[in-house]
């Protein structure tokens, strides 16, 4: 039986009937939410915990000759001063990450850590900082993603550049990497136009409005307890003993409710710092970033150059289509360009396609997941030609699209074939909408585009517990942040045939269950849903078992049906049902706790496609962009909860406005973030906005038992694209750089 | 026999060849079958590969049963945000 | 230094409190009083997330000191709720499932409260202007504003 055999339990062509999943129940820590009792990384102290800082490199590139630490030390109130020299080598897999949380031989970015104090107050740690002398021998330094890829540029590190990359280019280069298939030129000798653009796109933020913070208490014998908020307490755990060198159960991570994560929450930058300081100090240390530290010195995107060439016919059918996508992904390897390579052009059915894509170190810092990483630059580019192309033959562009629609039995860009997917309902839907037809005003103009994203599984626990009244304990081991518990407790709820309300989804700590893959990818309601399917179903088989022993019938005898168990086959109607509450009455009795779990490496998450279509309105005095209109046409699978697929679809599509509109790293000559703070990195506000309409398809994903797609990332994959469409659109002039803020689209107008 | 599709860049490590032939019966067998015929690919495969069968994806399922006419890909690895 | 003596009243109970010169109405709140509602989120007062309301007026926490609050009366998330019944704002926030992540929930709650007070039937424009304030990162805002309209509707409608 292959592992991951999860596939619906319904008859193909026949749609299940819901009861739970499907509904708009309230969310378990909704009054906690509402009422500021739930409690954020930064909510939590401890008895003697002292207050942790970091100082910070103000140099983009510099080598770290030495650090005196001496008279930080000896500041009363100073517990405990760290810098790399307090951390062993570390394993051979986290040595970026343990270099980037607290520098070795240089720093490669401003802001990068270079040291950290505990003290007993924030003001004397403050003090401390100041107290510790750093010899720097400044180097230059190189930002810009085309520049640094210049034989002559500075370089980072020596000897980086992998296998992969060609003569001629900086070691800072290192990686490349190529997919399609057919041949590219023969298709753009076919084609009756050819054109080819160059896109640029600055570096953005996931803009979480909780900064970093954790508790940190560590002792002598290594056994240690951290709360944090983040998106995978086990990925902490885990990366933390690595880097520190202890067993990962000797560490306990307990994740706090997460403002917000988007993928920046994905690894660490506090925490083995803070460990170490409270080893060293022997009391718990409380570190929090500011803003500030948080945009300088946490994982932006990466900036990017994208050069795409696409052949089409007067038809309206594309006979090659390639990109050459160059991503700086900061001061270290691991820029998402293989991501965007692979989703470049993966709405599209082509026979001839190629895409290149480069990683390539500058001295930004290090880059961090955002949201589909890779791909929105990289739909960006590719809709924005298919867009001039259409329109250049006076052609519809959702027309376009249809036409050359990825579907079923389509070999991707990326090399496998498509199963089952969503991505002409969503074009067909949005052909469909009175949105594509309604009338627009003056200096208005409407954009469409298409985006894509893989989804994936992963390592998921699942325990579900019946307590002796009845009611269902579920524990499970993902940071919730869009509200999975209440989809959970839906799940189980569905499964068992009992009230939503009779079930409680916990996010236990690491010590409750084995591992489990961070909250990314957007995969918790696939795998993590999956999983409790099945817990649920296996609970349901002991409390069968209860009830057969009960009977003194056969198990296999015993069926569960509206949240009983009955006598089935030839013994049916012998007995009247046992509900859920008298078996776990009689729980002791029969045997002992009820429970059911299920642990998992769950593989087979659908993808997910999505059309968005946005108005947009160019003040053509000023270069301002007023967003008018919008919707997002997006395959959810099945919506577990409506309102919070909803959520996801009407999130990452403001996302997207901002980084189309507004958002970008402005770096000075020197190097250093100019615009390290809300104010002038600049995320949409409530005053920008319409309302976010949303269409919710349902194309069943056959991995799962209810058919789930992942929706969380594949929203912010086309915004870009559709509101430079737009954009152009409106203000008569093709946009090729992001983000179209007011000076650009005017310079734009202008010139054009 | 499994035949398994190779992405552009790395058919410099399988002699130029884009498709390539493979005895195995789950994912760890090709994995090691590819490592065992092709050493110039091993480093990439420690980097950690993705790879589609039959259009679905799987990270680390060693024994996930690949059939000789599965449809196998081998990707980059797949990461989320 | 010496630290400042500050009696307030905070969400009608009468407080006292000692602070160092330099601490923030946030800081105070949040570590001194235990009122961890209010959240840090870029302390500049961009962001709106240590909302709230001090003699009747919508201010930015981190923006004033602990010291300056000396006599006044300040009102913050946790004073929103009677008891355990849930302001119209807090329930219409829950039924619209207008917070995902939740961190900026309370200070968008004690500015939508500010802005009931004063503007009991604001247009969908009106409500998003004096929330501009108030930066959420989940939502898209759309879901928030629908909450904040329904409840403005059914206050009305109480009244």
């Amino acid at each position: 039986m292959p592992l991951d055999d999860h596939t619906p339990d319904q008859t193909p062509g026949e749609a299940r009937q819901f009861k739970v999943v499907g509904t708009r129940p309230l969310r378990p820590d909704g009054i906690d939410k509402v009422t500021g009792r739930a409690r954020f990384g930064a909510d939590m102290s401890a008895p003697g915990m002292l207050i942790g800082r970091v100082l910070r490199s103000p140099h983009a590139h510099a080598r770290i000759r030495s650090i005196d630490t001496s008279k930080a030390e000896a500041l009363s109130g100073v517990k405990a001063v760290v810098t790399r020299a307090d951390f062993g080598p570390g394993d051979d897999d986290v040595a970026d990450i343990l270099d980037n949380c607290m520098a070795g031989e240089k720093a490669l970015y401003d802001g990068h850590a270079i040291a950290a104090v505990a003290a007993t107050s924030a003001a004397i740690a403050r003090k401390a900082l100041k107290l510790i002398d750093v010899d720097y021998e400044i180097l230059p330094h190189v930002t810009d993603v085309d520049a640094a890829m210049k034989p002559d540029a500075p370089v980072l590190h020596e000897g980086l550049s992998d296998e992969t990359v060609p003569e001629g280019v900086s070691q800072n280069v290192v990686h490349r990497v190529e997919f399609g298939h057919g041949d590219v030129e023969a298709g753009f000798a076919k084609a009756d136009k050819v054109l080819e653009r160059t896109f640029k796109t600055a570096a953005t933020h996931q803009g979480y409005i909780e900064p970093h913070a954790c508790l940190a208490t560590m002792g002598a014998d290594g056994i240690a307890d951290l709360w944090v908020c983040t998106q995978g307490h086990y990925m902490v755990r885990n990366t933390c003993a690595a880097i520190l060198g202890i067993d990962q159960g000797k560490l306990r991570v307990t994740a706090s409710e997460i403002g917000g994560g988007f993928g920046g929450k994905t690894t660490v930058f506090l925490e083995p710092v803070a460990l170490a300081l409270s080893r060293k100090a022997n009391r718990p240390v409380k570190m929090t970033m500011t803003r500030e530290e948080v945009l300088r010195a946490t994982g932006p995107t990466s900036s990017t150059s994208i050069d795409v060439k696409i052949g089409m016919n007067k038809d309206g059918k594309i006979t090659a289509a390639s990109a050459d996508l160059r991503y700086q992904g900061g001061a270290y390897p691991g820029s998402p360009a293989d991501m965007g390579s692979m989703t470049a052009f993966a709405p599209y059915d082509l026979e001839n396609v190629k895409t290149v894509g480069w990683d390539v170190v500058t001295n930004r810092p290090k880059a961090a997941a955002y949201r589909a990483p890779g791909a929105p630059m990289a739909a960006f580019a590719v809709e924005s030609v298919v867009d001039e192309l259409a329109k250049g033959f006076g052609l519809d562009p959702l027309d376009v699209r249809l036409k050359n629609a990825a579907r079923e039995g389509t070999k991707s860009s990326y090399g496998p074939t498509f199963p089952a997917i969503g991505l002409e309902a969503t074009l067909q839907a949005a052909k469909d909408h009175p949105h594509w037809k309604a009338p627009l005003g003056p200096n208005q103009g409407r954009g469409v585009a298409c985006g894509f994203w893989f989804n994936f599984g992963g390592d998921t626990c699942v325990s579900l517990n019946i307590t002796p009244d009845g009611t269902v304990t579920l524990t499970e081991g993902n940071p919730d942040i869009g509200g999975s518990r209440a989809s959970m407790s839906m799940m189980a709820a569905e499964e068992l045939g009992i009230p939503y309300d009779q079930v409680r989804t916990v996010i236990a700590d690491t010590g409750a269950l084995g591992q489990n893959e961070v909250t990314d990818g957007s995969r918790v309601t696939f795998a993590v849903g999956l999983a409790t399917i099945k817990a649920a179903r296996n609970a349901k088989k002991v409390l069968c078992e209860r009830a057969a022993m009960v009977w003194g019938i056969d198990p296999d005898a015993v069926e569960w049906v509206d949240g009983c168990a009955r006598p089935a086959g030839d013994n049916a109607g012998k007995f009247p049902p046992m509900s859920l509450k008298e078996i776990a009455a009689i729980a002791s009795n029969t045997g002992g706790p009820v429970a059911g779990h299920f642990e998992v490496n769950a593989e087979g998450a659908g993808v997910s496609f999505a059309t968005h279509m946005v108005d947009t309105e160019v003040d053509p005095d000023t270069g301002a962009v007023k967003v008018v209109r919008y919707t997002v046409f997006q395959d959810a699978g099945k919506a577990v909860h409506p309102a919070y697929v909803e959520g996801q679809f009407q999130g990452g599509a403001v996302q997207g406005i901002g980084w189309a509109l507004n958002e970008e790293y402005i770096y000075g000559e020197d190097g250093r973030l100019q615009n390290p703070g809300f104010l002038d990195y600049r995320i949409p506000v409530a005053s920008d906005l319409p309302m976010i309409d949303t269409v919710i398809l349902e194309i069943p994903n056959p991995g799962h038992p209810y058919g789930v797609r992942g929706v969380g990332e594949t929203s912010i994959v086309p915004p870009l694209a559709a509101i430079a469409n737009s954009v152009s659109e409106a203000a008569g002039v093709r946009m090729t750089s992001l983000p179209m803020s007011p000076p650009k689209v005017l310079a734009a107008i202008q010139a054009g | 026999m499994v035949m398994v599709k190779i992405w552009g860049s790395l058919t410099s490590a399988t002699d130029g060849q884009a498709e390539v032939e493979i005895e195995a019966t789950t994912l760890k067998e090709l994995l090691d079958g590819l490592s065992e015929k092709y050493p110039a690919i091993r480093p990439q495969l420690q980097r950690g590969v993705s790879v589609s069968i039959d259009g679905k994806i799987y990270n680390d399922s060693w024994f996930q049963p690949i059939r000789e006419d599965s449809e196998v890909v081998l990707l980059r690895r797949i990461v989320g945000g | 230094m010496s630290q400042i003596h500050v009696t307030t009243k905070i969400n009608g109970d009468t407080t006292e409190y000692l602070c160092d010169p330099e601490e923030t109405l946030l800081d105070v709140l949040r570590d001194r009083l235990g009122l961890t509602g209010a959240k840090e989120g870029c302390g500049t007062g961009d962001c709106g997330a240590c909302s709230v309301t001090v003699d009747g007026r919508l201010v930015c926490s981190c923006l004033m000191l602990g010291a300056e609050a000396d006599g006044s009366e300040i009102t913050t998330i946790e004073g929103m709720a009677e008891g355990e019944k849930l302001h119209p704002l807090q329930q219409k926030f829950l039924e619209h499932a207008a917070l995902q992540c939740g961190i900026c929930t309370p200070g968008i709650l004690v500015a939508a409260k500010s802005l009931l007070e004063k503007n009991p039937s604001p247009t969908e424009e009106e409500a998003r202007y004096w929330l501009a304030g108030n930066l959420c990162r989940c939502t898209g805002y759309d879901k928030i504003i629908r909450a904040v309209m329904d409840a403005a509707e059914e206050m009305r409608r109480a009244s």
